[in-house]
């Protein structure tokens, strides 16, 4: 392409155990849409990053109009015309719009010049907007603004929107769209990063998909159809080990009508969630992370509490019960932040053994804890599950990830849980050690255990589950058998669970 | 360059070599500090360390030394169980001397009947009112999520003009000719805490203070409780996964912490300060602070961390009367030792590594 803004070529950066981005190319003209396609986990907000000065690659360069563009950090970025908005806000609420802009600027102009500026560009790229309003009092919507203008302010050539509308009603995107397609015509271009494919369709000119750090494809997103897109984000589904139709078990764990407001600014409501986990089954939840799953897990773990009758195991009511009378039952759960939460970093193998295991491993008589025994229990989580280390007696942290997660799904489930329910099991494990986590999983399945696995990773989940879910914004959807689904129906699932509309597909 | 390196797992050498290095780089900024006040550093330093110990009136100090540490490993041990799972109890002086008061005005109450369960009486009544003052942050933390270092620390203020009312009425002794301050408990059999050994400082509060030790030391290591405490200090998060009710912890850290000084406020009243007084309290319950840090929040290292506290303290007394060092450059000097416990302790989590940063 002549002319390009940005020519990215073979940018490769590696995290320990894991390879976030693989030789990603992609250019992008001035006034340019594109888009920047993939799951979560597909290598998209580190690519972003290294755009934006945040991480450097390990190899590959970038080119900004023809030159070496080698940014050492943000305010690098910045200088040369990349403006960044983030998914979630750095604003401080107690100030005003038109402080919080100067905040982030190296040199403020006086408040009442910046006030007339933050009003000319909000005029002028229909953003409306006051400079004297305090942020506390602002919309999502409206906050998003106050980034955008800030970006604005600095003229960017390249502005970065990092998933821009998951937080904005449908008239504040048809603002924001308004917006970004008037400078486009100015000639400022735009990456964009989204899930939804039908937004992604009305306002890019280019889409770039990314799979597990690859460029898999590329695309005009106005010739494809949402379908294609899914599928190319979504790739085809491996032929997993063919597992026969288990019998249907009895109902293990309810969940019926729960519904739990987020505790915090930033986290999810669930809404009406209903479904039933059966002995012998895996039930695989499947979306974007962010969309309730931290919520449900810790609600369903016992570390937050629900109302009554909103949570059964085998008809008894769970739900005024703490973690330690759940795991009593058999109820049993694995985070998926590792690292403080399923394990504490600086403890060792042998007291996050004893983290969980206490009670159900016989680690401790009245209130004395043996470590003799919670020491022999972890070295069988460490040696049952090939976890590499020395030791049961080093610390958590010193673990790779991979190996943390073998520890902490093998810490339950050699607690034998009638119910287990696990967030992202496989998330940043390689290959090998996925596929051992994966079909400890089937195992304990088999043995008549009914099991919850939160995902992102949908080849995981048509690989293991019997039944699929989605769950989006804390609603989920009604699970449907996984072996009558194809990828085309997931793509649309999860598509439609982002609220797309999917009459034109 | 140098930096900042985190290390892969926190070293065991350097948690243990910290408290010694405090010391050392202490008595080598204290000195250049005594220097500046025109005072001779070696023999400032001498006197602190040396002569309560070995010197020519040391059959006078070692006592003092138990009288001191007994109070400040009392407090501190509870401080630290506290201190470990993130609950902060800054207030410990105000418990110990609502501690006193209630233990004081027990003992008060019976005077002059002599009898044996007094003592006894005095010491629940004391712990109790340690607790119950403690209580305050702790139940408006978890019910309104208040600040406990705020409220704590706050309380030590009204529990100062409580004991400054009962120095002047209620508890005042009633033959005392007017002034200020209660019966003199040490002149009353049943309610005196003596000295167990005479002349070795040996009394109740010192065996509270061992007790104390111990039982803490069991708790952190084998009970389940201690467990809980270590875990949520360590990772919050992790502990609530791991079936810790947060709110129980923070009733059970600052009641306890709050019993201890309670203890060691009666125990002080009863035996070593005799009678509550406007000035009874002299700041054991904020050096406590200082001594659990040392002690690096483990008990056996309170144990030390208390005695060593009590060496500056009284090393102090002596460099001030024969040095004429003034009392404040001796807190500054006290002061040195928490800080570059802090500072030093990075290194238990860190290491400095030269050079330029490999290429991320």
């Amino acid at each position: 392409m002549t002319g390009a803004l940005l020519a990215l070529s073979g940018l490769t950066k590696a995290y320990p155990g894991v390879l976030a981005n693989d030789d990603v190319s992609l250019s992008i003209a001035p006034g340019e849409v594109h888009a920047l396609l993939g799951e979560n986990g597909a290598g998209k907000s580190t690519l972003v990053k290294m755009i934006y000065g945040l991480v450097a690659p390990n190899a590959g360069r970038m080119e900004m109009n023809g030159a070496v563009f080698a940014p050492s950090d943000p305010r690098a970025a910045r200088a040369s015309g990349v403006g960044m908005v983030f998914q979630h806000f750095s604003l401080f609420d107690a100030l005003s719009v038109a402080e919080n802009i100067a905040l982030g600027m190296e040199d403020p102009p006086k408040l009442r010049e910046l006030s007339a500026q933050i009003r000319d560009v909000s005029e002028t790229y229909g953003l409306p907007l006051s400079p004297d309003r305090i942020v506390g009092d602002l919309s999502a919507g409206e906050r998003q603004r106050v980034e955008i203008i800030r970006c604005l302010l600095g003229k960017p050539r390249l502005l970065i929107m990092d998933e821009p509308t998951s937080v904005l009603t449908p008239q504040e995107v048809t603002i924001l769209f308004e917006t970004l397609r008037k400078l486009s015509a100015e000639g400022t271009a735009i990456l964009y990063i989204s899930h939804k494919l039908e937004e992604i369709r009305v306002l890019c000119d280019a889409a770039t998909i990314l799979r597990g750090g690859r460029v898999v494809g590329t695309c005009d997103p106005r010739e494809t159809s949402a379908r294609q897109m899914a599928e190319m984000m979504v790739g085809r589904v491996l032929a997993g080990p063919v597992r026969e139709a288990p019998e249907p078990g009895p109902a293990l764990l309810e969940i019926k009508s729960l519904s739990v407001p987020s505790p915090s600014a930033f986290g999810v409501s669930l809404k009406d969630v209903s479904f039933a986990v059966h002995a012998g089954e895996i039930l695989g939840i499947g979306g974007v992370a962010g969309n309730g799953q931290d919520e449900l897990l810790a609600i369903l773990s016992g570390e937050w509490p629900c109302l009554p009758e909103s949570v059964l195991f085998k008809g008894r009511d769970l739900s005024r019960m703490g973690p330690n009378a759940r795991r009593g039952l058999g109820v049993l759960a694995a985070p998926e932040e590792r690292l403080g939460h399923a394990a504490a970093p600086d403890m060792s193998l042998t007291e996050n053994a004893m983290l969980t295991a206490a009670d159900r491993q016989g680690l401790v008589s009245r209130g004395m804890l043996d470590w003799n025994r919670a020491r022999d229990f972890a070295e069988r989580v460490i040696g049952t599950f090939d976890v590499r280390t020395p030791g049961p007696a080093n610390a958590a942290r010193s673990l790779s990830g991979g190996n943390l997660q073998k520890f902490v799904i093998g810490r339950e489930i050699l607690q034998a849980p009638d119910v287990l329910m696990v967030n992202q099991p496989t998330w940043g494990v390689d290959a090998a050690a996925a596929a051992a986590i994966r079909q400890a999983l089937l195992d304990l399945a088999k043995n008549g255990a009914g099991i919850v696995v939160i995902s992102q990773d949908l080849d995981e989940l048509m690989e293991i589950s019997d039944r699929f879910a989605a769950l989006n914004e804390g609603r989920l959807s009604a699970p449907q058998p996984t072996r009558k689904l194809d990828v085309e129906q997931i793509g649309l699932m999860l598509g439609g669970a982002h609220g797309m509309e999917v009459a034109n597909v | 360059m140098i930096r900042l390196e985190k290390r892969p797992e926190p070293s065991r050498t350097m948690s243990y070599a910290t408290p010694l290095l405090a010391v050392l780089a202490t008595m080598v900024f204290g000195g250049f500090l005594f220097a500046f006040l025109g005072k001779d550093p070696i023999e400032a330093i001498i006197t602190i360390f040396w002569d309560p110990l070995f010197g020519e009136f040391a059959f006078f100090y070692r006592p003092q030394l138990l009288v001191k540490a007994a109070p400040l490993i009392l407090i501190a041990v509870g401080l630290a169980l506290g201190f470990k799972a993130g609950i902060w109890n800054i207030g410990a002086e105000g418990q110990y001397i609502v501690g006193a008061i209630c233990g004081a005005g027990v003992g008060l109450a019976f005077y002059p009947l002599e009898s044996w369960v007094i003592f006894p009486l005095m010491a629940l009544a004391g712990a109790f009112g340690g607790w119950a003052w403690a209580m305050i942050p702790a139940f408006l933390r978890v019910k309104f999520g208040t600040n406990e270092i705020l409220v704590s620390l706050m309380l030590v203020y009204v529990a100062e003009q409580l004991l400054a009312s009962m120095a002047l009425g209620a508890m005042r002794n009633p033959e005392g000719r007017g002034f200020p301050g209660s019966r003199n408990l040490s002149q009353y059999e049943s309610a005196h805490n003596a000295e167990l050994i005479a002349g070795t400082g040996m009394h109740w509060g010192v065996v509270a203070a061992l007790i104390s030790v111990i039982f803490a030391y069991v708790l952190l290591t084998r009970h389940r409780l201690g467990f809980a405490i270590r875990v949520t200090g360590e990772a919050p998060r992790a502990a609530r996964f791991g079936g810790v009710n947060p709110g129980r912890l923070i009733l059970f850290c600052l009641g306890l912490s709050g019993l201890l000084a309670g203890l060691a406020g009666m125990l002080e009243v009863s035996g070593p300060a005799g009678q509550i007084t406007i000035d009874f309290n002299v700041g054991y319950g904020f050096t406590a602070i200082i001594v659990a840090f040392l002690g690096r929040l483990n008990p056996l290292g309170i144990l030390f961390a208390g005695l060593l506290m009590a060496l500056t303290y009284i090393g102090g007394d002596i460099a001030q009367s024969q040095l004429g060092l003034p009392a404040a450059a001796i807190q500054v000097f006290q002061g040195m030792l928490l800080f570059f416990l802090l500072a030093l302790d990075l290194f238990t989590n860190y290491r400095l590594g030269f050079g330029r940063e490999a290429a991320a």
